[in-house]
């Protein structure tokens, strides 16, 4: 190499040195560039949880229709990779690593169930990967303390028992409390919430838990117990199948308290239905999210352009299907929090950025339910809208109620 | 071919294969060499399930269960007594012997189909029973039991996967010597007389109850080992990592990877852990459709397994170069068949 190329060599070399800070603003972690946002995902679309993958489709579904009508996040198109785990957590342990490692995504996205994110969840930690708004109510997703790369999405259980509690607080006096639960860390976590929620003073006025196993074949005893012990307002923390049996029986020994149901169960065809109608009415459950069977939206604009995004992008689906819904609105938070990092894609501004979601109007969410989350608040749904049943639909009543953590 | 140039060829064969499973992880990313010790993992469990199916004739479909206790055998050692890692691969193994020999006992009375569902049951309910809380102080319920990766020891220069996977392979390659010796002696032997037929088997003075049951026993203990390794290697364990699907896959990586066969295991690992992820990226609508379609394509096109295909594609490259010499048939039994009913 002569000298002369050499000095022009130096000196272009200086110069690309020199012009880069120009590009300072453009940052990029991994799998970011200037035309692309790889997002990573496991859902169960086989095994026995196969009926959420309804929700990872839908997901894809909102990013094809990103891609396509707004040319992306800021110009650059989501590639959304969504891979099956069959609910089975050494799978997903199995495709998260491949997410990450194989595919360098720049962070994860509604990772489904709670078995397998708690699976994952120190090793997202440990290799500071974002793991955005998991699909799971569980309530300690929310820890920024000591998981800063993990965060919810959905109301989390104890928030929702801790806007039961307010409600009851101030609307019936004199209330003694009955509670059904399932023994397990669902279960637990609303007792928590009903803990939290009454404090030391007003500790006496859960006058009764009872338990039951996933495999108990029914549930009437402890109702009976829980009529037995005077409780004139019952909190009924149940998966569908049980939620059914619990609100038959409690109707046919004539028992009638206020009752509230977990939003888990709230499905009119699965749990009211079977249980009978007339025996649900007067049933009080929270609501975040518009179901997609309620008549009252259909003049709404989120929820006339969520028909026609599921008309256009989503046809397969059950267009009766909540999940639909859920997963739309899901996306629409993801697509927030993207557009706010501009071009600054790196996996800390992802998490700064989700982080830092102020009173953000979601499609599909409930009115006045807003999307909120600060470097200590990793819960970004922390309201929601009480509805009655009204022996057809469910009704909502009064203003919107939030339990965020204060 | 003389017997003695067939045993120095499949000695060749297996140090060839060691070599080259040395050599993998060399030119593997972390999550691919991850993903081999998965499949040797599954291949020690299938290994376990080949000696009771395949070799003993008795179905099982409640391997599953096995691996669990295993895995959680390993999981609370770890967690609440520390344990090291490498540490909890014996007492897994023990107590899956003693689990599977115990479980053994009343299976003598059932043959068949009906061992296959009794086994089942044992499937089904091994989730529900780990969520039992009673129990739930040493195995977290539903929460299961997040364990620490373990690092390479003597600050060895290789990633922890690496090493995970060295660890593994050492463990194969001990736990396939040791069933080898196993399987082609006397008890080798008995196992295959009582699969063939047992009334014989007994004539010849063979205790078919003891037999029987230690097959359990073994078998058992090879799945629960495996079931520490993937407790280990995947860093966590709840009950929904042991579906009933589980015990199901594994019936099928023993009869696709091929029936009373060593290397069938390995081929029946390779199946159990890559054919979920081809069904997955060949379709995301139905991905149990597309899994049926190669198990489908497997029975037909290579009724032995994948081992007994490959053995007729050897037999038939040798009889070609030595034409005219007796060769042997291929070796395609089915299992649990008695040939002939002494009645």
């Amino acid at each position: 190499m002569s000298r002369a190329t050499l000095i022009t060599t130096a000196i272009a070399a200086a110069v690309i040195l020199a012009a880069s800070p120009g590009h300072a603003q453009k940052k990029y972690g991994p799998g970011a560039s200037d035309t692309e946002i790889k997002i990573g995902q496991t859902m169960p679309y086989s095994g026995p949880a196969s009926a959420y993958g309804a929700i990872g489709k839908a997901e894809a579904a909102y990013f094809k229709m990103v891609n396509e009508e707004k040319g992306g996040i800021n110009g650059r198109k989501v590639n959304f990779i969504s891979l099956d785990d069959g609910y089975s957590p050494p799978k997903t342990v199995e495709q998260v690593r491949r997410l990450v490692e194989e595919d360098q995504v720049l962070a994860t996205f509604q990772t489904l169930g709670t078995p397998s994110n708690t699976a994952i969840h120190k090793y997202m930690n440990a290799k500071k990967v974002p793991q955005l708004f998991v699909a799971t109510g569980a309530t300690k997703w929310g820890d920024p303390k000591n998981f800063p790369w993990t965060m919810g999405w959905q109301p989390n259980y104890q928030a929702e028992a801790k806007i039961y509690i307010k409600y009851i607080r101030d609307n019936i006096p004199n209330a003694k409390i009955g509670m059904l639960i399932q023994n397990d860390d669902y279960g637990k976590d609303y007792l928590v919430g009903v803990n939290d929620a009454l404090g030391e003073k007003d500790k006496a006025m859960l006058v009764k838990v009872v338990t039951y196993e996933v495999t108990d074949p029914t549930i009437d005893s402890q109702i009976i117990d829980l009529k037995a012990s005077g409780a004139n307002v019952f909190i009924n923390i149940t998966t569908p199948k049980f939620a059914t049996m619990a609100i038959r029986k409690a109707y046919d020994i004539d028992w009638h308290p206020t009752q509230f149901l977990n939003n888990v169960s709230t499905s009119v065809g699965s749990v009211l239905t079977p249980a009978g109608l007339e025996k649900a009415k007067g049933v009080i459950t929270i609501q975040y999210y518009k179901d997609p069977t309620d008549p009252k939206w259909k003049d709404e604009p989120d929820f006339k352009q969520w028909q026609a995004w599921m008309k256009k992008y989503n046809p397969d689906a059950n267009a009766e299907d909540g999940f639909n819904a859920y997963g739309y609105a899901a996306a629409a938070t993801l697509e927030q929090a993207l557009r706010q990092c501009g071009d600054d894609l790196t996996r800390e501004n992802v998490m700064k950025q989700a982080a830092n979601l102020k009173d953000v109007k979601i499609p599909m969410l409930q009115p006045g339910v807003l999307v909120n989350t600060s470097p200590t608040d990793f819960y970004p749904i922390e309201q929601g809208v009480l509805s009655k049943f009204n022996g057809t639909t469910w009704e909502t009543f009064g203003p919107v109620v939030s339990a965020s953590n204060s | 071919m003389t017997p003695g140039s067939d045993h120095r060829n499949r000695w060749g064969v297996a140090a060839t294969a060691v070599v080259l499973a040395c050599a993998l992880p060399l030119v593997l990313s972390n999550y691919q060499t991850f993903q081999l010790t998965l499949a040797l993992i599954y291949a020690i469990a299938l290994f376990g399930l080949n000696l009771l199916t395949g070799y003993n004739g008795q179905i099982s479909l409640g391997h599953g269960a096995f691996y669990a206790i295993g895995a959680y055998t390993a999981a609370i050692l770890m967690d609440h007594y520390d344990l090291p890692y490498w540490a909890t691969i014996v007492p897994a193994g023990v107590v899956c012997l003693g689990a599977g020999f115990l479980f053994g006992l009343p299976a003598l009375r059932l043959e068949g189909l009906y061992l296959a569902l009794a086994t089942f049951a044992l499937a089904v309910c091994t989730p529900q029973l780990l969520k039992y809380k009673l129990i739930e102080k040493w195995t977290g319920g539903v929460q299961g039991i997040v364990l620490l990766k373990p690092d390479p020891p003597l600050d060895l220069p290789i990633s922890a996967d690496r090493w995970l996977y060295y660890f593994t392979l050492a463990i194969t390659v001990l736990a396939f010597l040791f069933g080898w010796n196993l399987l082609r002696g006397r008890t080798g032997r008995a196992l295959v007389a009582i699969r063939d037929h047992p009334i014989a088997a007994e004539t010849m003075g063979i205790n078919a109850a003891l037999y029987k049951s230690l097959a359990f026993g073994v078998s058992a203990m090879y799945t629960g080992i495996a079931g520490a390794l993937g407790a280990i290697v995947v860093q966590f364990v709840a009950p929904d990592s042991f579906s009933p699907f589980l015990s199901i896959s594994f019936l099928v990586g023993v009869v696709v990877g091929g029936l009373a066969s060593i290397s069938g295991a390995i081929f029946g690992g390779l199946v159990v852990e890559f054919i979920p992820n081809v069904a997955d990226s060949i379709s995301k609508a139905a991905p149990w459709a597309i899994y049926g379609i190669f198990l489908l394509g497997f029975m037909y096109l290579m009724p032995s397994g994948v081992a007994g295909a490959l053995r007729v594609l050897a037999m038939r490259k040798t009889t070609r170069q030595t034409q005219g010499a007796h060769v042997a048939p291929p070796l395609t039994r089915s299992t649990g068949e008695v040939p002939q009913k002494s009645q």
